[in-house]
């Protein structure tokens, strides 16, 4: 649906790779055009009429952030270059000084690279402990798994809402409970999520959430930084400098602006933020419910066409999002996606940025389709059609 | 080199490549990888002072990096490694899409049209690239 909005779709490409990143409609593109071309001043800065028109663009964004992801105060939204740098100043801002030796953070081996790799570093840092809450059989997270590994080191439970290879819904909402009872900290990885589910933060009671703009419509290095608000008066900016100061005099007076524009040192990507409000605006429009729903029954459809094809194997039969991981009989996932892309259909291949998942799947590789909402059915026939020619992509693959 | 006879060459040494197999520890190890895509091998090499007597590999890499390697093991088992290094030179001209000695090559000329595929350059070479980083070393 709504293909119509999105430039490169006019082109003979299928685009399957979404949870990399998403195409980007006219909308978007404009915007970003025109703060470039109309008002490209900065924000938060000057006394004359396109300075303020900045800062209610880029502002703006912020207060339709807040309504995205029902955040009780504005002040707990801080714009980021993405989900890798809002988890990194999570980790490194807040809980390097809350955490001590020995207490334990808790993953999955499902977690992406930007979830994992802040807190190994912490483990060098701090001796803090990282600790994996087993997935099912389907590679799910459960409250039983989870509730067998909590211990009283436990401090910090952080992992994707939905992760990025098999593309489980986790439950939220039943974690943070949980957590908080036993003085747990949630951290939210909502990187897959929020393109296609509705979030909220304050039902869901999760303490800090990051997510990218690049994922959902939006442009490249602009992202989310959620926390609640006692929460982020303590995160410590990682960056000092310009537009996050209050005064200076000396080093024992530095004044620190409030938030949240305390966390975001040096002029933004005002182009990016203001783009990002407008593929929230466009992603509102159409709702986020009409979204996932069409998304779940294009992976239906799917699933359904690959299980009748038996040189496929489907790594991931259940999910709850648009993610299907599979390969193909003996053909490393690369050539699959080397001979895909000789019809213009681009999948991706690999581990995805979850290395440690291998352990727990037993497969190093897959070939992953993603679907966001401007998929069609025939777009996937076209696929299956591919896929379903062993011969053909034994003999096309090099 | 006709293109079909091409693919069956490739296929041929992706299928039952030679010499996969982890070797003993008198043997240099080094790690290949490409970075923009999954292509992970080890390779080992067996030095006799200055000629390769022996190379093996182990790992997981698309058909056209396995094919490479294997074509690579074929081809340089016995050589000196200044013999080794001119026929990587050559190899990687010939990936560059430049002029190259065509007989050098042998098997290796199954990658003669690969400069025109940007993304399967790395794969081609992925190897070579190892290969000569043990050679320096060595």
């Amino acid at each position: 649906m709504n293909r119509e909005d999105f430039p490169l779709l006019k082109q003979d490409i299928i685009y399957f790779d979404n949870s990399a990143t998403s195409l980007k409609p006219k909308v978007v593109i404009d915007a970003i055009n025109d703060y470039y071309t109309n008002y490209p001043a900065n924000a938060h800065r000057g006394d004359y009429d396109l300075s303020y028109k900045v800062d209610q663009a880029y502002e703006n964004t912020r207060e339709l952030v807040k309504e995205f992801i029902n955040a009780r105060y504005l002040e707990e939204i801080v714009f980021t270059s993405g989900t890798t740098q809002g988890l990194n100043m999570i980790v490194k801002g807040f809980f390097k000084e809350y955490l001590e030796e020995d207490d334990e953070v808790l993953i999955t081996k499902a977690e992406h690279a930007s979830n994992v790799l802040p807190w190994f570093k912490l483990v060098e840092d701090l001796n803090i402990k990282v600790n994996y809450i087993p997935l099912d059989s389907n590679y799910y997270l459960t409250m039983d798994n989870l509730k067998k590994v909590v211990n009283e080191h436990t401090k910090v439970i952080s992992i994707a809402g939905i992760t990025n290879v098999i593309g489980d819904e986790r439950p939220i909402k039943e974690i943070c409970e949980y957590a908080h009872q036993h003085n747990i900290f949630v951290v939210l990885d909502a990187a897959q999520m929020a393109p296609h589910k509705k979030i909220d933060v304050q039902d869901l009671d999760v303490d800090f959430l990051a997510f990218s703009a690049h994922k959902m419509l939006g442009p490249t290095g602009v992202g989310v930084l959620y926390g609640k608000k006692e929460l982020l008066e303590h995160l410590i900016p990682l960056e000092f400098g310009g537009g996050m100061n209050e005064s200076f005099d000396n080093p024992n007076e530095v004044y620190l602006k409030p938030l949240p524009l305390r966390l975001e040192a040096g002029t933004q990507n005002i182009a990016g933020v203001i783009g990002f409000g407008a593929a929230i605006k466009y992603l509102n429009n159409i709702g986020l419910d009409k979204i996932h729903n069409h998304e779940l029954m294009l992976r239906k459809y799917l699933i359904d066409k690959l299980l009748k094809i038996k040189h496929i194997d489907i790594i991931n039969l259940e999910s709850d999002s648009g993610i299907v991981a599979f390969n193909v009989n003996k053909v490393f996932s690369q050539d699959v996606a080397y001979y895909l892309n000789k019809y213009n259909i681009c999948v991706r291949a690999g581990n995805h940025c979850a290395k440690i998942l291998k352990n727990a799947v037993g497969v190093t590789n897959t070939v992953r389709v993603s679907l966001y909402f401007y998929n069609t059915t025939e777009e996937i026939d076209s696929l299956v059609e591919l896929l379903s020619n062993y011969d053909k992509i034994l003999s096309e693959m090099v | 080199m006709d293109r079909e006879l091409k693919r069956e060459i490739i296929m041929e040494h992706y299928m039952h490549p030679k010499n996969r197999k982890r070797a003993s520890d008198d043997y240099e190890k080094v790690n290949t990888a490409n970075s923009s895509c999954i292509d992970n091998i080890d390779i080992y090499i067996k030095f006799d002072n200055n000629v390769i007597k022996d190379i093996t590999f182990e790992g997981e890499a698309c058909a056209i990096s396995i094919s490479s390697t294997s074509i690579m093991i074929k081809n340089l088992i016995g050589k000196t490694k200044e013999e080794a290094l001119e026929y990587i030179n050559e190899f990687e001209k010939m990936v560059e899409g430049q002029e190259y000695n065509v007989d050098l090559l042998k098997e290796g000329n199954v990658y003669d049209d690969i400069y025109k595929q940007g993304n399967r350059k790395t794969c081609a070479t992925l190897p070579y690239r190892g290969l000569k980083k043990a050679i320096m070393d060595n």
